[in-house]
């Protein structure tokens, strides 16, 4: 007697994974579908092959600026992953004091929409910026601006990679090496180095990648120097050429795509070289380099409070440089240029991000990892899941145009409505806070549904009952991630803001387009209020969260 | 009829298989414990029996109703997890009340009853306002236990239950299980890789090995009669001899040195002593057989073996009472025990 027993139950489980799969494959890869489908064809929907891009390149005011994107780029990885590096050294291999000051400032630029580090540079060495003042210009507008901006941009997450890696040392080979006589250069040439090979691969393609693809450095200091990202505005925004903007997107989707084989790659392969018998690495004193690294970290963080400084100073003085008088009047924002009205819609379009996104990342990467459904939509799922990382903002944006504002997409009425621009970004920032969910939730016992389920306890229960408060720091660290960086974006929103939905990222350069730079530093503070406040909240709940017992179980 | 049977489980993984056709029966009120080395297919037979796998083939029948085919939540068990799979955020008496408060036919009251009734069985009623983190292995394990038999199942999966604990807990609480499993009279299956846990404990074994059933029978019989020389080898230590076709299996314990051969009735082997070791009461003696080169170990008392002055090189006799030495029919000879 023999009988098969895969018959196939459709459980909760599978629905609900099915179904979320099918949103997210109309949220990225329906729109990415018609982004292509543009770029391929000529402005009269006829099928053009190679026609746009054969067009773009011979016309030379626009394929100049693939060689200007380049440059900067180019410029802003070496030095971004150069300075996070020392500094990431300088906190994790030597004995200066203040490393958790260092470290929050480092962050600094994270807080701000990338048209605040170019705001804060105008500051400092605009026309009448305070350096300038005391008789050093260095020509801020063009390609000198716009490389200064994306060091500031790139250069926390850069940080933020080496931190972890530098982290992780092992104590056993600077042992060995020191019993063999080596010198601290060899030391640091033949052991430091090589094990944070990958992570500096990473970092300069990361890097570039962001100032390849950033849209609010370029917009304020860029001036005539053209960039990819301000040229796929100007032809969409500004000549209503949508073939050629998307013949553009496909382009800025070539680093993205390579940074993110990269990542995949040396992601395995990183995996690899830890050791669990590693000892901590026992950090030796010596002045002269503590010296060294004082004055490294201490430029850096010091020109990063110089940016925040100077936005103060723009924001309560009555009318910088002439009449420096203490005012709050700038706070009282134009109502022409967004006025207070968009930073109350930031907030409300992060937090409804940040509700929607975590909720659908919690629950898709749950399934994902832990669900009793189908191996193939888990699979599906894992792929989906990934592909957002390789998606810079403007692709995101413009292939949401595309896609939603096709007379015929029965979804056509979220277009101009904040319901788009919280999709947009729940795609954009999707990728990260799902290895933050899914490691998580790899690191819960793996029997404790099981244990629910003969308890007769619902699959449901035992997620809002177990899994939930089990990940507590997790899903606050996706909320965290999502608002702040709903707060800060540009890129992806530029696109899909309605004159009637304008947040606050927006806002900030339509006031430095309009010359009340005293009014984009105000709201750039808020800004940065709001996410020092939120990030604020998150440390003080996971500190607690570690205090107690509740969380200690497991941790080991 | 069996209270519980698995009849001709079939499950094959991505690249192996797990269990080859396996039946078993188990009586109401039995411990049952399955042993076998890691990767012979037992958790998974015990997975499938909770329903936490599906079998590619077969049938699990419990009580006299199908359930091959039904989830988890219908076959009303307990079941015990070597990682205790305790809820960390949740105090002793929350993790306990987790399952019971699902239990809407309960009063509020009858539910802490319950919840008293349980602890106390385990001896930690006192200390229910405790988080997990703040116990032993030993109290998690038990707190596991308490939540496990806290819905009343009909019958009770222990996967490993004491396998992450320390030795001399591991001892104090194999007796707990018994006396708690004996009190409720409830059927009880325990996976296990250990043997000296399944002979203290069990009212059954059934050993497996390489995805089959080789044995099932009571412990004495297991070890007394071992059926095939992979049971032989894997409970207690077991010299194997290869003689015309046939295995020839001898304990060591039933051994005996002396310095002078013969006697009767008694084979009786010249060998070279090669190494003795000291295990308390007992003394491990190694040796090569002089005709064959083949090793012997043998387990003597400890006195008898101080009396006797054994040292490496010693020519000694190795004695084996006709009575003691099992026949296989030619196998393929399983890999020698270390032990």
């Amino acid at each position: 007697m023999k009988s098969r027993h895969k018959s196939i139950r459709l459980r909760p489980a599978d629905i609900t994974i099915a179904v979320m799969t099918l949103v997210f494959v109309i949220i990225l890869i329906c729109p990415l579908f018609s982004l292509f489908s543009k770029a391929f064809l000529d402005s009269a929907g006829e099928f053009a092959g190679l026609g746009n891009y054969i067009e773009y390149f011979s016309t030379p005011s626009l394929s100049v600026s693939v060689t200007n994107t380049l440059t900067v780029s180019c410029a802003a990885a070496v030095f971004g992953t150069l300075l996070g590096f020392l500094y990431a050294y300088g906190l994790t291999r030597t004995n200066i004091k203040g490393k958790t000051f260092f470290r929050y400032v480092a962050m600094i630029p994270i807080f701000l929409p990338t048209v605040v580090h170019g705001l804060g540079l105008v500051y400092l060495f605009g026309k009448q910026g305070v350096i300038t003042g005391l008789g050093c210009d260095i020509g801020l507008y063009g390609r000198t601006g716009i490389i200064l901006s994306e060091i500031i941009y790139t250069f926390p997450q850069s940080f933020l990679m080496f931190l972890i890696a530098l982290n992780y040392a092992d104590g056993r080979l600077y042992e060995a090496a020191e019993s063999m006589g080596c010198s601290s250069l060899k030391k640091f040439s033949h052991i430091t180095i090589p094990s944070v090979r990958y992570t500096l691969i990473n970092s300069l393609f990361v890097c570039f990648t962001l100032a390849f693809t950033d849209f609010g450095a370029p917009k304020v200091l860029g001036g005539s120097y053209n960039v990819l990202a301000t040229d796929i505005y100007e032809q969409v925004a500004g000549q209503f050429d949508m073939n050629m903007g998307a013949v553009v997107g496909t382009l800025l989707l070539i680093p993205a795509v390579l940074s993110f084989g990269v990542d995949r790659i040396t992601t395995r392969k990183n995996n690899d070289g830890i050791s669990s018998k590693a000892q901590p690495l026992k950090i030796k004193t010596s002045k002269a380099r503590d010296g060294a690294f004082y004055v490294i970290c201490g430029g850096i963080a010091l020109c990063l409070l110089c940016i925040v400084g100077v936005l103060v100073m723009g924001a309560f003085t009555k009318y910088y440089p002439y009449d420096m008088g203490f005012t709050l009047e700038n706070f009282n924002f134009n109502p022409s240029t967004g006025g207070i009205q968009s930073y109350m819609n930031s907030l409300k379009m992060s937090i409804v991000t940040a509700i929607c996104g975590t909720v659908f990342v919690f629950v898709y990467a749950y399934f994902i990892e832990r669900g009793k459904c189908f191996p193939v939509l888990k699979n599906a799922g894992r792929i989906l899941s990934s592909l957002p990382l390789a998606l810079p903002g403007m692709v995101i944006g413009l292939s949401f145009i595309f896609f939603f504002n096709q007379k015929n997409n029965p979804l056509n009425f979220v277009y101009g409505t904040m319901i788009i621009l919280v999709l947009a970004n729940m795609v954009h920032f999707y990728s990260v806070p799902f290895v933050t969910a899914s490691s998580a939730l790899k690191k819960l016992d793996r029997e404790y549904e099981n244990v629910a389920e003969s308890l007769k306890v619902p699959g449901w229960k035992t997620f809002c009952k177990v899994v939930v408060p089990m990940s507590l720091p997790a899903v606050l660290e996706i909320f965290m991630y999502y608002f702040m960086n709903s707060m800060v974006t540009v890129s992806a929103v530029v696109f899909l803001y309605s004159a009637r939905f304008k947040v606050a990222s927006i806002a900030i350069t339509h006031m430095e387009e309009a010359g009340d730079i005293a009014q984009a530093a105000a709201m750039s503070l808020l800004i940065l209020l709001i996410n020092v406040a939120v990030r604020g909240i998150y440390e003080i709940c996971v500190y607690k969260m570690k205090k107690t017992h509740k969380y200690g179980g497991n941790e080991t | 009829m069996a209270f519980l049977s698995v009849r001709n489980i079939v499950k094959h993984f991505d690249t192996h298989t797990a269990l080859k056709n396996v039946s078993i029966d188990i009586e109401k009120g039995e411990l049952v414990s399955i042993l076998g080395p890691s990767g012979c297919g037992k958790t998974t037979l015990l997975r499938i029996i909770a329903g936490l796998e599906t079998a590619d083939e077969g049938q699990v029948i419990i009580d006299g109703r199908d359930c091959t085919s039904l989830p988890p939540s219908k076959r009303n068990f307990g079941i015990v997890f070597q990682s205790y799979a305790l809820f960390p955020h949740m105090t002793v008496e929350q993790n306990i009340l987790f399952g019971l408060n699902q239990q809407k036919n309960l009063s509020k009251e009858e539910r802490k009853n319950r919840c008293q009734e349980v602890l106390e069985m385990v001896d930690l009623y006192d200390q229910r306002k405790k988080y997990p983190a703040q116990m032993s292995g030993g109290q998690q394990q038990r707190v596991a236990l308490a939540r496990a038999i806290s819905l009343k199942p009909a019958f009770l999966l222990l996967d490993e239950p004491l396998s992450a604990l320390d030795a001399k807990v591991r001892v104090k609480l194999r007796s707990e299980i018994c006396k708690i499993q004996k009190r409720l009279g409830i059927t009880t299956i325990m996976v296990t890789h250990d043997q000296e846990e399944a002979l203290t404990m069990a009212d059954k074994i059934v050993v497996m090995n390489n995805a089959v059933v080789e044995q099932i029978g009571k412990p004495k019989e297991i070890y007394d009669v071992p059926k095939t020389a992979f049971v032989a080898n894997f409970i207690g230590t077991m010299n194997l001899y290869r003689r015309e076709q046939k295995i020839y299996g001898v304990r060591p314990e039933i051994i005996e040195i002396t310095k002078t051969g013969k006697m009767r009735e008694v084979e009786s082997w010249k060998g070279v002593i090669e190494e003795v070791e000291f295990r308390g009461a007992l003394t491990r003696v190694y040796g090569k057989l002089e005709d064959t080169k083949e090793t012997i170990c043998a387990d003597i008392d400890s006195a008898r073996a101080g009396s006797l002055v054994l040292d490496e090189q010693d020519q000694v006799y190795f004695n084996i009472p006709k009575s003691g030495i099992i026949c296989y029919p030619d196998a393929q000879m399983p890999e020698r025990n270390s032990l």
